[in-house]
């Protein structure tokens, strides 16, 4: 049992998403700061990505709450961001401790 | 409810799916979402490292930026041949599906070849490696090799899982009516694309 499959313009979204990995690119060699082409690319980053997951894999078109399967591992993936955060505190020595070249051992 | 209504053995009528319209592209999507936590877990490993770390060097000097591009859009097409695949089988065209499967696993192929080259080219050349490197702290190489070796990891796996499909392609057993199959193996395959977009961006750009 076939459901009809609305069709986006795959082609379109492939000459987006090659602009975007060609402007993505060429951010790198802006004259900003290192966190201005880092919040850039994040966002070009995660537009590709939108692109490919909603087009390609069809999420556009499915029901909301496959999308809500779709999103958890991001949502949960940056939770996990800020709870490296008290890294931050203990961090400082273990860099101090991380070898320069080639294996030792701790 | 009455004891004869309570027992039934098979439904009466169709069985609707509430999220998707077959359990295979439900399935697919609740392994992708545990993979994404996968690779998340990688990455923001990979960032917490990086962020907390004194000396790391800058990706863009010591790896391959421009190769690494061209890899990135290898696998973008291969996306799009992929969807465009899915797209003949549905309209019934055989001949066209098997042709862009086959493009499919070519570009996947290529895309292989280009990290095998690359990583040859770092740790013969350029002396990088899973327990040190030369250019700053060693957790650079181990992170880099870590997450690019798992990334090439499933894409090898996706190969082989297309190359299946291609065989069961050759020997009719998709049609208009049964397109699941190849749409579930385009899932996989986009999700494999869309973690090197995010590894080519965290990993080489920034």
């Amino acid at each position: 049992m076939e459901h009809a499959r609305t069709e986006p313009n795959y082609m379109a979204v492939f000459y987006w998403l090659a602009a975007l990995t060609a402007i993505e690119v060429g951010v790198t060699f802006l004259p900003l700061t290192k966190l201005a082409i880092g919040a850039m690319l994040v966002v070009l980053a995660f537009t590709k990505a939108a692109l490919v997951a909603l087009y390609f894999m069809h999420l556009k078109f499915e029901r909301r709450t496959l999308a809500l399967v779709a999103i958890t591992p991001v949502l949960l993936c940056i939770f996990l961001m800020f709870m490296l955060v008290p890294e931050r505190f203990i961090a400082p020595q273990r860099a101090a401790e991380v070898p320069q070249q080639s294996t030792t051992s701790r | 409810m009455s004891q004869a209504a309570a027992i039934r053995i098979t439904p009466t009528e169709p069985v609707e799916y509430s999220l998707t319209d077959t359990l295979g592209k439900l399935g697919m999507w609740m392994f992708l979402a545990g993979d994404a936590m996968g690779f998340g877990a990688l990455i923001v490993g990979y960032g917490a490292l990086r962020f907390f770390s004194p000396n790391w060097p800058v990706p863009a000097s010591v790896l391959g930026i421009g190769l690494t591009a061209l890899m990135t859009f290898i696998l973008i097409c291969s996306s799009v041949t992929m969807v465009k695949a899915l797209s003949a089988i549905a309209r019934g065209d055989q001949g066209r599906m098997r042709l862009f499967l086959l493009l499919t696993i070519v570009g996947g192929l290529v895309f292989l070849g280009l990290q095998a080259y690359e990583w040859t080219h770092l740790m013969t050349d350029k002396g990088m490696g899973i327990t040190g490197n030369p250019y700053g702290s060693a957790h650079f190489g181990a992170t880099f090799f870590v997450l690019t070796g798992f990334h090439g990891m499933h894409v090898t796996g996706g190969v082989i899982y297309l190359i299946c499909l291609l065989v069961r392609g050759w020997l009719g057993k998709y049609s208009a009516a049964h397109v699941y199959p190849v749409e579930i193996a385009g899932l996989y395959w986009h999700f494999v694309d869309l973690v090197w977009i995010l590894i080519f961006t965290f990993v080489y750009l920034i």
